[in-house]
């Protein structure tokens, strides 16, 4: 198991050197670039002033020059600085970002997995019934809404209408002056909708594999033995199919890294969260190629250790996956 | 040939009796009429400005109210409805197309073509799609040809995959090495033999797909880099109401509403193919 999961991670630098070369490639072949973002409304700004912007950033320099600088540096896990006017380091900017973001994802799959796994067994044990139909209509509703679009009529409704939770934000204006306890309360109730929303929209994935899982394992032989020899309903659904039916879910994890990541940027948007999300929208508007470059490869990074985990999960917890 | 048709004709009454699929269906269809004749739908003109009506509530001149410029929101949904259709069906056109070919070529080839592309699939998998559509869309200019493009290039990955594997197993078959028994080239197998079996779960991932990317432009629309204005779609008509929600809940209400349903219909109705040419799952 230990060398399965050395070569893996082994594996991952040519991935990652692949993702990053594509993405550079693709940043600094766009039309346009940071010192025009800057400079085209400028009329102070002279075709001098911008060639010593560009030297300043080494954007004057051949692109295989300029990538492999970010990858030398990128080697020693320097990040760079970010072409923003504070011109901090980028590893230090995703540092802030990064727990927040973690904190709403994590907070939300948990959800998930709590609704999910019953949803998708009674769904499955009881199908075709009304309540499979209704549960069906349920998830889909939440994968098929517009996510910022839910998100205004919950803010209208909770913050607006009923005035029970703030709309924007992680914190209150008297956050300072609270307790440890007040301090947590506050954050849970700032942290509330966008968990809820994020669990509501993504429950359709788990819930939807949970149980044609569930349906594929009824049909297996050693059910129908448990039945035969007498065994209760509930003893079989829950002892012996849901067991084996659970197991492959946890594969769907690693896969939705990206996915949540992707969804964040519209959550900490609309609900105006300081994440990761909303740090790269940012970047990409005031085109921050450090900031985005550094972004993107967290992301995969965090993408491959979510597939990592999970197929070792997988084999941990199911004998018969082992890997070669 | 007429074992083939019994075979559709099985599938089809399997789907006619998934209530779901059907009502979902019906959407769809209904979306088709509506993209295909608008004047049938709408008398009003989707462009005129009418500074005298802004931000007027529904009423009998105009069933959904007007937009912050006057014009007619049910003209401009029903307009906007062929953008959706358009954005929706290239998209997943680009991606089913390129991930018909690397999924053939790497099945049907095998070895190294397979390990080269396979580990391309890995790369492209691990990257945070919408993140990378964001990067995309905003560098190039946010048009409705690059939007559909840019989700096309980043979507093809599932399906793949899902060819690969179909690809993979289907040249084992017999009928297969009939086939090539009998002298049939590799186009003649791929082409008659393969792609007809692997059809049905692209179907169903190409339907699945087209959901995604209508609720992809609408996220583009509301980080205002979806299809510009003045050319109406459902995610920039939801972002102008947005701006105003707290007084023209119409603007938001409606074509959220519409994106809904669309996507929802989509969504039931991929999972009804889905359930139609499985049987296995199916009858119990």
């Amino acid at each position: 198991m230990l060398r399965y999961v050395v070569r893996r991670l082994m594996w991952a630098v040519p991935i990652l050197v692949g993702i990053s070369l594509i993405s550079f490639l693709m940043i600094h072949m766009a039309p346009g670039g940071p010192i025009s973002v800057g400079t085209d409304l400028n009329p102070k700004a002279t075709a001098e002033t911008r060639a010593r912007l560009e030297a300043y950033y080494g954007l004057d320099q051949p692109i295989h020059v300029q990538y492999w600088r970010w990858l030398s540096r990128m080697a020693r896990l320097d990040f760079g600085a970010s072409f923003s006017p504070d011109g901090r380091p980028v590893a230090e900017k995703i540092r802030e970002r990064i727990p927040i973001t973690l904190t709403i994802n994590v907070l939300s799959m948990g959800l998930i997995f709590l609704v999910a796994i019953p949803l998708g067994v009674y769904s499955a044990v009881r199908k075709g019934s009304l309540f499979d139909r209704i549960s069906t209509v349920t998830v889909f509703t939440g994968f098929s809404i517009p996510t910022f679009w839910l998100a205004l009529l919950l803010m209208i409704l909770f913050g607006v209408k009923l005035r029970w939770l703030p709309i924007s934000g992680i914190a209150s204006l008297d956050y300072g002056s609270l307790g440890a306890m007040g301090k947590l309360a506050d954050r849970a109730r700032h942290l509330l909708l966008p968990v809820l929303l994020a669990g509501f929209t993504g429950l359709a994935g788990m819930s939807r594999y949970m149980r044609s899982n569930m349906l594929e394992v009824i049909r297996q032989d050693y059910i129908a033995s448990a039945r035969a020899k007498g065994l209760p309903e509930r003893k079989v659904v829950f002892r012996h199919a849901m067991r084996n039916a659970v197991l492959p879910v946890i594969t769907i994890l690693g896969l939705s890294v990206p996915d949540l990541l992707g969804g964040s940027v519209i959550f900490e948007t609309i609900f105006s969260i300081p994440g990761m999300g909303q740090l790269f929208y940012q970047g990409v508007m005031s085109r921050d190629y450090p900031l985005i470059m550094g972004i993107l490869t967290i992301g995969a990074f965090l993408t491959l250790i979510g597939n990592l985990l999970a197929d070792v999960g997988y084999a941990l917890a199911d004998p018969r996956i082992r890997p070669e | 040939m007429n074992g083939s048709e019994g075979i559709w004709r099985d599938f089809l009454r399997r789907l006619l009796r998934n209530p779901l699929a059907v009502a979902g269906g019906a959407v769809i269809l209904f979306l088709f009429l509506v993209a295909a004749f608008p004047h049938l739908f709408t008398s009003q003109n989707p462009d005129r400005i009418d500074v005298a009506s802004i931000l007027r509530p529904p009423s009998a001149a105009h069933p959904l109210g007007t937009d912050d410029l006057g014009r007619d929101v049910l003209a401009r949904m029903v307009y906007g409805a062929r953008v959706s259709l358009k954005v929706g069906f290239i998209a997943v056109g680009i991606a089913t197309v390129i991930g018909l070919v690397i999924g053939l070529l790497a099945g049907f080839h095998g070895g190294r073509v397979d390990a080269v592309l396979m580990r391309f699939v890995d790369i492209m998998l691990c990257f945070p799609t919408f993140f990378l559509i964001l990067a995309a869309i905003a560098f190039l200019s946010p048009s409705i040809v690059i939007i559909m493009a840019v989700i096309g290039l980043t979507g093809w990955m599932g399906v793949a995959r899902l060819v690969r594997a179909e690809t993979l197993s289907l040249k084992e078959r017999d009928f297969v090495a009939a086939a090539r028994a009998q002298g049939a080239g590799t186009a003649r197998i791929v082409f008659r033999h393969i792609l007809p079996n692997a059809l049905a779960p692209i179907l169903v991932a190409a339907t699945l797909g087209v959901a995604g990317a209508i609720l992809t432009e609408s996220a583009l629309s509301f980080l205002g880099i979806g299809v510009q204005p003045p050319t109406p779609s459902w995610g920039n008509i939801l972002t102008t109401g947005k701006n105003y929600i707290a007084f023209a809940w119409w603007l938001s209400l409606f074509p959220g509403l519409a994106i809904l349903f669309t996507v929802l219909g989509y969504n039931l109705l991929g999972e009804g193919i889905r359930d139609a040419v499985d049987p296995r799952l199916k009858g119990r």
